[in-house]
Formats: structure tokens, C-alpha cells, sequence
């Protein structure tokens, strides 16, 4: 009975990534969180490297091999960054499988290959000023016009906004019909090099402060026919398809975080001491600690069950509402006794952990907030 | 091959089937009469063993089936849907504590006498551990067993023993020396017609059908023949064996909190408040969506720590801190969240949440004893502490 879901060359590639990590990311996460930015190079090369497409078929450009190989890359990104795993996980889970699952021949080569070698930046734009977890709310349009599509209206919140080259975008294109508001809404492959695209500005956020994250404006903005990926009408069923993979992401490199806030905390409570000695070696922080590393535990334990379900091509709806909830409230819980355990380190600008603990916030509103997964879940449990 | 291989197979599959019946028709029609009487029939013990229910642990030459731990979780998970907590802690007692010290510590003589008809569940078993005195704190052990010549003396009382107030036999722990270190306990088989061994059932406010007892120990008389293991094993062979006993606590305790969700969420569709049924509430909703995820998250780790022990017992190299490590995580985790749905459970029936009449308050009693049992939540957090190089409190 094999106790790893991991063989010998998921290890290798863990310790591939690993190594690109420690050296090329790991060692500018505080400064261009300080700037607000980091360069598109990490894209090219998590790209170059063949990072992005880990679990894409060879035959789109991607290395061919399966989820667990996906989990060990954002694992590897989680354990040092949820900003820098977030737009990485924007990259390869989010705006380019619905690529690859509704896309022609044509869209793969033109959009897809590109993206999975870093040399184009993807998006996904589904929130708006006014409507978030509320999907079929949405109000940008696209209007067919002869050969294009007219598209006018908002997207808010997009992370890799400002910085991408397409934009994976579910837009109403047609009015919602009674009894069916999620009728009328289609995907796009935004190509944000055309006219009528505006980046209106870069939000200043809390956390996660590398990443852009921004409100855009199309205003008539005209795309090509082929601009439409899958269905038209179809749009809200294939975003949801779409929010399964995003979610799945969050939660790999959530729980990544989380283990390494943990480990970091560990390791000061052993050394920091306090009335004469570590305080690691007082019961009520050992046993915070113990309580922290069961929830790891068994959230990964949850998690590891989901990725076996979606590596064998199950759609579980349910598990992965259920793992993404559960990530949220853990990385939080996590990242806070972590802030508490340091005490005044834990406040400090820049640290790793104040900083994770700002980015985690983030896990429990993004990708469908814990109140969305709540309601998912209580609906197919039949309550 | 990536992925896991799954835990369960097609004929475990046949035997749950097989374990769903037997508690549907055998326990679950009974558990509110035993419930009130405070009692179940001594010969359950002898049905669940025709029925082969104690055989998956043990090997064929003895009467079992396996081993087959799979195929006891299985069982364990079935059992819990009958819902009488003190009748399983009694069944387990007898299996998954006495019998299995039997198996793994006794020699043939021992097994042939004492294993052969405990799997047929004709002879009965307790294991005797705790004192009115010590716990969890098992090193602290007073009662003494002195050799004299073929034969050991013990005198002592133990207090909480489960099934030690109708077992046939008790495995007793018993302080053979008072060196320091962890060789000072030696296991013996006391059999309960013993001249100067007494018992008296106490009175619970949960497990209440279970027939836990208070033992005493006075110039009992045991056979060396009837020592289990080498003399000064005993910390280390109770150490050993706490780790299957938690496991099979946290899947207890995962099934009594799916039961207690289930209950709480039936109650909640059939009562109506404010003119719609509680069910139709969003706050009830989600803190039922809540508990769902971590009712799934705890037993995902409990399959966790279980699919070690299935590899360990099919000669799979694990490695003991792992083990140990996960197997505290899961009884840790498991057996507070039992409670706390069964709490929610109370909750939401109200009024009706403290009557007898309704099972909630009795899955709320019975599920409290987890966080105590078999080592209690405190000492399962110094466990994981040492795993992470902390401090445990000495």
C-alpha cells in the first residue's frame, strides 16, 4: 500500500522547483512587496523552466504530466509566498485551463502554448464593482456587431490585471431570462492589446501587495469573432467548471502557507526566550503549536483527498468547496496564533510573518468567499 | 503510480454490508431499551463473535479472519450507527484492548485459553490499566504484583476498567519494581473467579449501558503462566497498543459526529419556528455546511493515521514517530469535534435537547468521554509537542 500520493519523480521535481524558489523568488518576495510589483521575468522563467504547464497535455504545450505534479509546483510557491503562488496559480489553474477545456485548435496555439512558456500573462475577470460571488449578476456586455463583439463595462478586483496580455473573461451576452439568470453568459479570450481596453488603476491593497490587482474598463471594445471560448450562453456553466481548478489551487498552496507559517513559528519559539527560557518550552505555547500543526494535518489530509478525486478526473463539486472553506478559516487561524506566539515580531513590516498573515486574509474572500462555499455546501447537502 | 491506493476493497465493501445488517437487526432496535435499563444482554458478546465481528484482527489458527485492520475499521464504523455508545465501548473493550493484548503479547498457551474463545465471543475481556490514582500517567502505577515462587501476588484497585464488571478475565498492569526508567510494569491475565479479586459497576453519566467497573485486588494469586510478556514490558506494551486504541477511537468519534449531523439536521427540517422550518434558517444552513467540512476533515486524517497502521500490519516499513504523530492528531482532533456536533445537535433541538426521549442529549453525554479516554486531549498535545522538538510541561 503506497503511503505517499508522491513517487520518485514528483521528489525530483520538488526539489527542481524547490531550487528555483530558494534562489530566484524566495530572495526578492520582501522588496517587491515593498514596490508593489515584481518583474514579468518570473513569469518567462517558470515558463522557460517548464513550470507553467506542469499538468497541461504535451500536445498544448504543457510537460504532460499529472495533478500531483501541478500540487508539488504550488506547494513549492505556496511554502514561501501566497502572493507569488496567487498569480502563478492565476497563470496555470485559472485563466488558462478553460483554454484547454473549451477552446478550438486554433485558441490553444494562439493563446495557451504562449502562456504555458511565460511569454504572454494571463488574467481571469469574473468580479465587478457591483457583483462578486453573485456571478450572474454581472453587467459588462458584449454586443455582436458582423464579424466582432462589442464589449463594454468593468472588472474589478483582477489580479495580473494590469500586466496581462489576455484576459479569460465571462461577459453577458444576452439579457438573463426568467427563471434562468444564468442564461446569456459567455467566455471570452480578452486580448487587452486591442483599443477600448483601459487599465483604470492598480488597487492599493492590504496584502499580497506584489501582485497587481486592478479595475478595468472596456469601453467598446471591439474583438474578433473567434475572441468567443467555448459556448456562447454557456458561459456561467464553464466559469463554474473554471472555479473548481481555482479553487483546488488555493487550497494546495493555502496549505502550504500555512505549514510554513507554522514550521517558522516553531522554530522562533524554540530559540526566543522569556523567564529564563525558550518559550517553546512553556505547555501553553507547546500545546498552541500542537493544535496548530493537527489542523495542518488534517486540512492536508482533506486537501490530499481532494487532488486524488481531481487527478482521476472527478468533478467534486462538494470536496472542494469543502477544502477551499477549510483552507481559508486554517491559514487564518494559523497565520494569527503565529502573529501572537511572536508577539512584536509578528508585527513587524516586512516579516514573513506578518506578511503571510496580511495575504492570507486574502483566502477567505477570494475564489468564492467562505459565506459562497457555505451556501454550495448546504445546498448539496439537500438543506 | 501516483495517487493513493484505496484504503477499502471490493470485500470490505461486502463486509461492511454484512456489519450494516447485523447492527440493524441485532443493536440499533435494542439501544433505547438498553439505554433505559442502563444494561444490554451479556450475550450480545456471543453473537457479534458467531457473526465473525471479532475475527478481522486476529489470525485464522486462533478462530480469526485476517489480519484485516481495514475490515475492523469497517466494523468499528458500523457499530457507531447503533447508536448504544456504552455497548461499543464494552465490545471494544473486550476486542480491541483485551483480546488484542492477548494476541500480540501472549504465547500459545495464553492464546489457545484466552484468545480462541474471546474471538468467539464466549470468554469475556477487560484490560485494567487506570487507577482511582493515575491516568494517563501510566508510569504512576501502584499496584504491585510480588513473585513468590510459581506464582505473583497482586494487591491494588483499578478504576474505570470498561467490561471489568462482568469480564471472565482482566489484562492487569501491575508495578513489579520501582527502579527508574520505564521498566517497572509487568502485564499479567487475572481471571475474575479469583479468590481476592472484587469488582463493583460504576454509575456514569455517559456510556451508560457499558459495565465499567472499579477492581480491587486483594492477595490475588496469578499464575506465572499467566504473565503476558517479560516481566518490566508492561509501559512499553500499553504504550504500544494506545496507538490502534486511539485510531479506533477517532473513527468512533467521526461516526458519532456524522450521526449527531444527521439527527441535528432531521430535527432541524421537521421543527418549525418564526412560521418555516429551522432548516430553512442560512445561520443553520451554514453551521451545518461548517461541521460537514469538519467532520470530513477529521476523518480524512483518521484514514490517514489508519492507512499507516494497515501498512504497518501488512510489513509496510513505517516509520513510529509518523505514526505515533498522526495517530495523536487524529484522536486529538476527532474526539473534540464529536462533541461539539453533538453540542450543535442539543442546540438546535432546543428544549428537547435535554430529554431523555430524544437521542441528541445521549450522543452529547456519550461523546464527551472522548476528549478524556485513552489519554486525554492535553496529553495528546504534549505528545505532538515532542514530535515538533517543544516543551511538554516536566
Amino acid at each position: 500500500m503506497s503511503l505517499s500520493s508522491f513517487t520518485e519523480e514528483h521528489d525530483l521535481l520538488r526539489k527542481t522547483i524547490g531550487e528555483w524558489v530558494d534562489s530566484e523568488v524566495a530572495p526578492h518576495i520582501a522588496d517587491w512587496e515593498d514596490q508593489g510589483d515584481f518583474p514579468d521575468e518570473v513569469f518567462r522563467r517558470a515558463g522557460e523552466l517548464g513550470f507553467l504547464g506542469l499538468a497541461f497535455p504535451e500536445s498544448a504545450g504543457g510537460q504532460g504530466g499529472d495533478y500531483w505534479a501541478q500540487v508539488v509546483f504550488l506547494e513549492e510557491v505556496g511554502r514561501v509566498s501566497q502572493a507569488i503562488a496567487m498569480v502563478l496559480s492565476v497563470q496555470t489553474d485559472m485563466s488558462t485551463p478553460p483554454i484547454l477545456e473549451f477552446g478550438t485548435q486554433a485558441q490553444i496555439d494562439r493563446w495557451l502554448k504562449p502562456a504555458l512558456r511565460g511569454v504572454s500573462i494571463g488574467a481571469i475577470g469574473i468580479t465587478e464593482p457591483d457583483t462578486g460571488s453573485d456571478v450572474a449578476s454581472i453587467r459588462t456586455r458584449a454586443v455582436r456587431d458582423g464579424d466582432e463583439w462589442i464589449i463594454n463595462g468593468s472588472k474589478m478586483y483582477i489580479t495580473n490585471g494590469a500586466r496581462a496580455d489576455f484576459i479569460t473573461m465571462v461577459v453577458r451576452t444576452r439579457e438573463s431570462e426568467e427563471g434562468n439568470p444564468w442564461g446569456g453568459i459567455s467566455m471570452f479570450i480578452v486580448d487587452t492589446s486591442l483599443p477600448g481596453f483601459i487599465v483604470s488603476r492598480r488597487l492599493d491593497k492590504v496584502g499580497m501587495k506584489l501582485s497587481d490587482t486592478a479595475l478595468l474598463y472596456m469601453d467598446d471594445m471591439r474583438l474578433p469573432a473567434d475572441a468567443l471560448l467555448g459556448v456562447e450562453g454557456e458561459g456561467f456553466k464553464q466559469i463554474m467548471w473554471e472555479l473548481q481548478g481555482e479553487r483546488m489551487g488555493v487550497s494546495i498552496f493555502g496549505v502550504a502557507g500555512a505549514r510554513a507559517v507554522l514550521e517558522e513559528t516553531t522554530r522562533y519559539a524554540k530559540q526566543r526566550e522569556a523567564f529564563g527560557r525558550p518559550i517553546g518550552q512553556f505547555q501553553t505555547v507547546s500545546h498552541r503549536l500542537a493544535e496548530m500543526a493537527t489542523e495542518v494535518e488534517a486540512v492536508q489530509s482533506l486537501v490530499y483527498e481532494c487532488c486524488d478525486l481531481w487527478n482521476r478526473g472527478v468533478y467534486a463539486t462538494e470536496e472542494v468547496a469543502m477544502a477551499k472553506l477549510a483552507v481559508g478559516q486554517l491559514s487564518n487561524k494559523v497565520a494569527d496564533e503565529a502573529v501572537q506566539t511572536m508577539g512584536g515580531a509578528g508585527l513587524v513590516e516586512g516579516s514573513f510573518i506578518s506578511r503571510e498573515w496580511l495575504a492570507m486574509r486574502i483566502g477567505r474572500i477570494g475564489g468564492g468567499s467562505d459565506e459562497v462555499q457555505r451556501q454550495i455546501l448546504a445546498r448539496i447537502m439537500g438543506i | 503510480m501516483s495517487g493513493l491506493e484505496p484504503l477499502f476493497h471490493d470485500e470490505h465493501e461486502a463486509y461492511r454490508e454484512a456489519a450494516r445488517r447485523f447492527v440493524a437487526n441485532e443493536i440499533a432496535p435494542h439501544a433505547e431499551e438498553w439505554e433505559t435499563a442502563r444494561d444490554f444482554p451479556r450475550e450480545l458478546f456471543a453473537k457479534v463473535g458467531a457473526a465473525g465481528f471479532f475475527g478481522p484482527k486476529f489470525e485464522e489458527a486462533w478462530g480469526g479472519s485476517g489480519p484485516d485492520y481495514a475490515a475492523e475499521a469497517v466494523w468499528i464504523e458500523e457499530l457507531s450507527k447503533g447508536m448504544t455508545y456504552g455497548t461499543a465501548s464494552d465490545l471494544g473493550a473486550h476486542s480491541q484492548l483485551a483480546s488484542l493484548y492477548i494476541d500480540r503479547f501472549g504465547n500459545d498457551g495464553l492464546k489457545d485459553r484466552y484468545l480462541r474463545p474471546s474471538i468467539d465471543g464466549t470468554l469475556l475481556g477487560a484490560l485494567g490499566v487506570t487507577e482511582p490514582g493515575t491516568g494517563s500517567d501510566v508510569n504512576g502505577i501502584s499496584t504491585r504484583a510480588r513473585q513468590d515462587g510459581d506464582h505473583w501476588v497482586l494487591n491494588g484497585s483499578k478504576a474505570f476498567i470498561t467490561n471489568g464488571a462482568w469480564s471472565d478475565y482482566v489484562v492487569v498492569a501491575a508495578r513489579t519494581s520501582d527502579n527508574p526508567g520505564h521498566d517497572n510494569l509487568t502485564l499479567f491475565v487475572v481471571d475474575a473467579d479469583s479468590p481476592g479479586f472484587e469488582r463493583s459497576r460504576m454509575r456514569l453519566i455517559a456510556w451508560q449501558t457499558s459495565h465499567t467497573a472499579e477492581l480491587f485486588f486483594n492477595d490475588v494469586s496469578v499464575p506465572d503462566r499467566n504473565r503476558l510478556g517479560d516481566v518490566g514490558a508492561g509501559f512499553r506494551q500499553i504504550m504500544n497498543n494506545f496507538q490502534w486504541e486511539r485510531v479506533m477511537m477517532s473513527l468512533g468519534a467521526v461516526a458519532l459526529a456524522e450521526l449527531s449531523l444527521e439527527t441535528a439536521i432531521r430535527y432541524a427540517r421537521d421543527r418549525r419556528a418564526f412560521g418555516r422550518p429551522v432548516i430553512e434558517f442560512q445561520v443553520w444552513q451554514h453551521r451545518f455546511a461548517d461541521l460537514s467540512v469538519r467532520i470530513r476533515t477529521g476523518k480524512a486524517l483518521t484514514y490517514r493515521a489508519l492507512r499507516l497502521h494497515v501498512a504497518a500490519e501488512n510489513g509496510a516499513e513505517v516509520p513510529r514517530e509518523e505514526l505515533v504523530r498522526l495517530t495523536s492528531m487524529a484522536k486529538l482532533f476527532t474526539q473534540r469535534l464529536a462533541w461539539q456536533v453533538a453540542d450543535e445537535c442539543v442546540q438546535v433541538h432546543g428544549g428537547a435537547g435535554a430529554l431523555k426521549e430524544y437521542p441528541a442529549q445521549r450522543l452529547w453525554r456519550d461523546a464527551r468521554v472522548g476528549p478524556i479516554g485513552g489519554g486525554t486531549d492535553d496529553i495528546m498535545r504534549n505528545i505532538i509537542a515532542r514530535t515538533m522538538g517543544l516543551g511538554t510541561g516536566h
